[in-house]
């Protein structure tokens, strides 16, 4: 019987978890069939652009900006014992470009975006808005799922665009006012060593972060059961399920993508 | 039981095919081709889990016509609103709209046939990210056979006609729930769709506006010619509406007969939910 107990419980948890991953994948297939040919609503995929590309612009600046500060700080112990200045601008962008922007500007995604669409979502689910598009004769998929698909991604890839840029901006000035590096050392260091392919690495990154996010996101607001309980639910399920994908998906592109 | 006819005041308007009805009525969406849609289902059965909803429900509803479905709570009346509307799908029978079967086609298959169906939902199923005038000008404008001046006008012509004029751009969550029903109802009938499916169309009205929601229904239908399904807790009003009435109970059809006898049913348990009765079967 006690045995018996985490067995069971186990089983539950694996069929939870390939419920969920067919549901995303049957999600995925779906959205990339709506695609061929790319037909969305326009209307609908700049409103999502907007609210979710545009709006996130000023905390992923400010996040971006300390960011660069604590790679200059990490660095600053080694720079400092070893002298080697000339480096930091390398190691803080290496960072930037093929790690740290891309994962920490996708949870921060996440949390802002992905959270509050798979809230919206489960909203409409449960108040019948989705049968109310069907009813309509309007597939949810082409008209809801799509565009914020689309959007999610594009903004995704956008966003860790721009906080790349002012997270090397916040380096060049912390390494000025830590370490007294003049930020034309870093700018050197940087253009000096980096390749385009560091900043490709971390753009793949981004966009399969974004499609991630954006599924995951999905998927748990179409299925969600329960009322305002369920949305609650989904919601913290999508954030916890985004998370794990870009840890995990972080590890296949690093691997992968070298 | 046999089923009862229309009533002649009632009976569709026959057109015949190309009638250039929209050269006279521009707003008018679709090309009458003679055809008034019917829907039928037949051995209707759906479970969730394992929880037996419907077994065995036959049903049809002829054009021109107006069906009153009513039962007790937990009875499968919206779960088979949602069947005839092709939302949901049943897990044995078949549900006829015309010559198609909803129940063996594909989600694309029955997008077309959707536009010929109108559903006004329990829970309004209003788009909130819309103003009240989108929500009602949405699909004229999916339609997209219409300028914007013109559904524009329709929407609000429809705002007015559900006691809502001036409303288009207030936003969903401004309205009381009575006045988002009366919206769904409009967003339902903008594009005076043959067969016309509310649920609940009078719930958290007052009396004077629930007849006036039902002499709307009413108009709309008689001008269209389509057939009605309309479900509601609201039994009297409900009656008086229809020209037939079927009650659910146990997951079957109990009464399926005309309205106006229904009061004197064979049937003791349908006698008393009419009725209101406190003694008796249910």
């Amino acid at each position: 019987m006690r045995l018996s107990r985490p067995i069971s419980a186990l089983g539950r948890g694996s069929l939870v978890i390939a419920r969920e991953v067919g549901g995303i994948a049957i999600l995925t297939a779906q959205v990339a069939r709506a695609l061929v040919p790319p037909a969305m609503d326009g209307r609908e995929l700049v409103r999502n652009l907007y609210r979710m590309g545009n709006l996130s612009v000023p905390i992923v600046v400010l996040t971006a900006f300390f960011v660069g500060g604590i790679m200059v700080i990490q660095s600053g112990v080694f720079v400092e014992r070893f002298g080697a200045t000339g480096l930091v601008g390398w190691g803080a962008g290496y960072a930037i470009f093929r790690e740290v922007g891309p994962v920490l500007i996708a949870l921060m995604f996440s949390g802002r975006v992905g959270s509050n669409n798979t809230a919206e979502l489960g909203t409409m689910t449960v108040t019948e808005q989705l049968d109310g598009l069907r009813a309509l004769a309007i597939d949810p998929i082409r008209y809801l799922i799509v565009p914020r698909v689309v959007a999610m991604t594009v903004a995704l890839l956008a966003l860790t665009i721009i906080g790349n840029l002012v997270a090397l901006v916040g380096g060049a000035l912390f390494s000025q006012l830590l370490l007294d590096l003049p930020p034309a050392l870093f700018y050197y260091s940087l253009v000096d060593n980096l390749r385009p392919e560091d900043l490709i690495h971390g753009l793949i990154k981004a966009v399969v972060f974004g499609l991630a996010i954006a599924l995951t996101s999905c998927h748990f607001g179409v299925t969600v059961r329960g009322g305002a309980v369920g949305v609650g639910r989904a919601v913290n399920a999508a954030v916890v399920a985004a998370a794990v994908s870009i840890m995990v998906l972080d590890f296949f592109v690093t691997y992968l993508v070298k | 039981m046999p089923r009862p006819a229309a009533s002649p005041r009632r009976a569709p308007k026959r057109r015949q095919p190309g009638h250039l009805a929209f050269v006279f009525r521009p707003l008018r969406l679709r090309w009458y081709d003679g055809e008034v849609a019917a829907i039928e289902a037949k051995d209707i059965y759906k479970a969730f889990g394992q929880a037996s909803v419907l077994e065995g429900v036959d049903l049809s509803v002829d054009a021109g016509q107006r069906l009153g479905l009513i039962g007790p709570a937990a009875a499968g009346k919206t779960v088979l609103l949602k069947l005839l509307a092709g939302l949901d799908r049943p897990d044995r029978g078949s549900v006829a709209v015309g010559d198609k079967d909803l129940a063996s086609l594909s989600e694309a298959e029955i997008m077309p046939i959707r536009r010929r169906i109108g559903m006004a939902f329990q829970s309004y199923a209003l788009f909130d990210f819309m103003t009240v005038g989108e929500n009602v000008a949405f699909p004229l404008a999916r339609a997209g056979e219409l300028d914007d001046d013109t559904i524009r006008a329709r929407a609000s012509e429809r705002l007015r006609q559900v006691g809502l004029a001036g409303s288009e751009d207030k936003m969903p969550s401004e309205l009381s729930g009575g006045m988002k029903k009366r919206v769904g109802i409009a967003r339902a009938t903008v594009t005076e769709p043959e067969i016309l499916i509310y649920d609940e169309p009078t719930a958290g009205l007052d009396p004077v506006t629930s007849a006036k929601i039902y002499e709307l229904l009413a108009g709309i239908q008689a001008e269209t010619g389509g057939a009605v399904i309309a479900v509601s807790s609201d039994v009297e009003p409900l009656i008086e509406f229809s020209d037939t009435v079927a009650m659910l109970y146990d997951g079957r059809v109990a009464y399926h007969g005309a309205a106006d006898e229904i009061y004197d049913a064979e049937q003791a348990l349908v006698r008393q939910f009419v009725r209101g009765d406190l003694e008796g079967p249910l």
